[in-house]
């Protein structure tokens, strides 16, 4: 049973559910320009840029704690029952994933640097192929987040086996990159983490897609 | 979710067999209708709550299930309630008897100006339930003492049931049900006059009640009917819109009413 759009009668019920969403979406679009932003960072080799998106997920991690806070008391003050309910975990939920796409998103901006097989990098379709699919999970996300759009999240899952797909691919592109150059051992090393952080973004944004989903329905996303 | 509603409702008890059937339930007073074709099966094994905004007829609904609608001149019954699969509004039906095997308990504590002993031994002795004072004595310490009141009470049995605090005198009232062994038990908002404290012993008695007896409590606080309850049932405007679940209703209504009602966007 999704919302019915009526209002509280508590007012002050509605405008910390309203605030809690407010900061949701704020730590969306954080995330989302942080994924973008350390992809595009690692690939023009921006120390600039790389250092913003580090800088951005401590934001991030500040406005996690501040939802947190006032999910716990609303929790304990209005004792929310069905939807407002489940909106309330699914947000607790929510936030810690975003939180977690922000400290990927550093983690990749990071290695940033530390790369120099930029001919190495800009040949590899596949790695920025999964860095867009992996930012559009998050803003797909964020938009039926935004939206309470079902479809919306149901697509965000769709990709992840895409993600999956590209992560495996890579994987057998790596280890055989250094087989045959061992003395780049170390920078391709840098590179499969960064898969693997892109993975682990799109498998967050699935969560997140599933807590959105629950909130509208009362139930968990279906397994296909 | 519905297919998981069915499951737990079988699976609770394993048979199908209701205590209470009400099916397609019209209550009158006068000419105006308070409760509108109302069908439900309340069972042993669970705690139902009736919960709904005021005036929506809850404790009309919880009346007829004892036939205390007959006491007012003005209402009027249609349709059909059983009992164990008697139909309680047939002619045949004993009302005395029926209103011993489905007792009531008030909103507001109802002791008689009796002693706390007399209280609980009222029902027993109209009904004939004990040959001699030894087994009235039984009876009295076995209904205080599973109306969690025996330790408090024992040593003043001959003190006025009114001399009781308030939460003390509901539990009185419970015990004085219980006494008549009842096979059902009606509560109309049995805690609105009383403290937290109180509210939560009548809480913590109706969760050692369950299964000994049939419970329905009627509540207009909707945490009580999550803590006590595994049945809810939603009225408004003498409709019951809903009716599943304790869990999944207020965690997952299937109506919009109920879902504005439980989270406070009612009207
Ligand atoms: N004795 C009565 N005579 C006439 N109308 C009544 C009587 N008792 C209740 N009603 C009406 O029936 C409706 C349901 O009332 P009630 O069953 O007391 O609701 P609830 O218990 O849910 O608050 C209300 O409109 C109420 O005014
Ligand atoms: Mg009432």
């Amino acid at each position: 049973m999704t919302n019915s759009g009526n209002k509280h009668t508590l007012s002050a019920f509605d405008e910390e559910m309203d605030k809690i969403r407010s900061l949701i979406s704020e730590m969306g679009s954080r995330a989302e320009s942080a994924v973008e932003g350390a992809m595009k960072a690692l690939l023009t080799n921006d120390m600039k840029l790389a250092k913003k998106i580090r800088h951005e997920d401590k934001i991030i991690d500040k406005l996690e704690k501040e939802v947190e806070r006032i999910i716990v008391q609303t929790i304990a003050l209005r004792a929310p029952m069905a939807d407002d309910l489940r909106e309330l975990i699914a947000a607790i939920k929510i936030s810690a994933v975003i939180e977690r796409i922000g400290d990927y998103s550093k983690n990749i901006a990071k290695r940033v640097g530390h790369l120099k097989t930029e001919d190495f990098l800009s040949d590899n379709n596949a790695l920025q192929r999964m860095g867009e699919i992996a930012g559009e999970m998050v803003s797909t996300a964020m938009e039926s987040y935004a939206k309470r759009d079902i479809d919306l999240a149901i697509a965000v899952t769709r990709r992840d086996d895409d993600v999956d797909q590209l992560y495996k691919e890579l994987f057998v592109d790596f280890v055989g990159f250094i087989a045959k150059h061992p003395e780049a051992a170390q920078e391709v090393a840098h590179l499969l983490f960064i898969s693997k952080n892109l993975e682990r973004i799109g498998d967050h944004s699935t969560t997140c897609a599933g807590m959105i989903y629950f909130t509208e329905t009362g139930e968990n996303l279906p397994d296909d | 979710m519905a297919e998981q509603n069915s499951q737990s409702d079988t699976s609770d008890d394993g048979t199908d067999a209701h205590k209470i059937t009400a099916r397609n339930v019209n209550v009158f007073y006068d000419d105006k209708q308070a409760i509108d074709d109302v069908s439900i099966d309340v069972d042993m094994e669970n705690v139902t709550a009736f919960i709904g905004p005021s005036g929506c007829g809850k404790s009309t609904f919880l009346r007829t299930i004892n036939r205390m609608n007959d006491t007012i001149p003005s209402a009027r019954v249609e349709g059909e309630i059983k009992l164990d699969g008697k139909d309680i509004y047939d002619p045949s039906m004993d009302v005395v008897q029926l209103r011993a095997r489905v007792g009531m308990v008030f909103q507001k504590p109802n002791p008689f100006p009796k002693s706390i002993y007399d209280n609980i031994a009222y029902g027993p002795n109209i009904h004939g339930l004990a040959a001699n004072k030894a087994e009235l004595d039984i009876i009295v310490e076995r209904s205080l003492q599973r109306a969690g009141l025996w330790n408090e009470v024992k040593d003043r049995l001959s003190d006025s049931g009114t001399a009781l605090s308030g939460g003390q005198q509901q539990r009185l009232c419970i015990a004085r049900a219980i006494a008549v062994d009842p096979e059902v038990i009606l509560m109309d908002e049995p805690c609105s006059a009383l403290d937290p404290i109180a509210t939560a012993k009548i809480e913590e008695l109706i969760h050692e009640l369950r299964g000994k007896y049939a419970i329905i409590i009627v509540t207009h606080n909707m945490q009580q009917a999550a803590r006590v309850s595994q049945r809810t049932a939603f009225f408004h405007l003498g409709n019951l819109v809903e009716f599943g679940v304790t869990s999944d209703i207020f965690t997952n209504p299937q109506k919009t009413r109920t879902q504005d009602y439980i989270t406070g966007r009612y009207g």
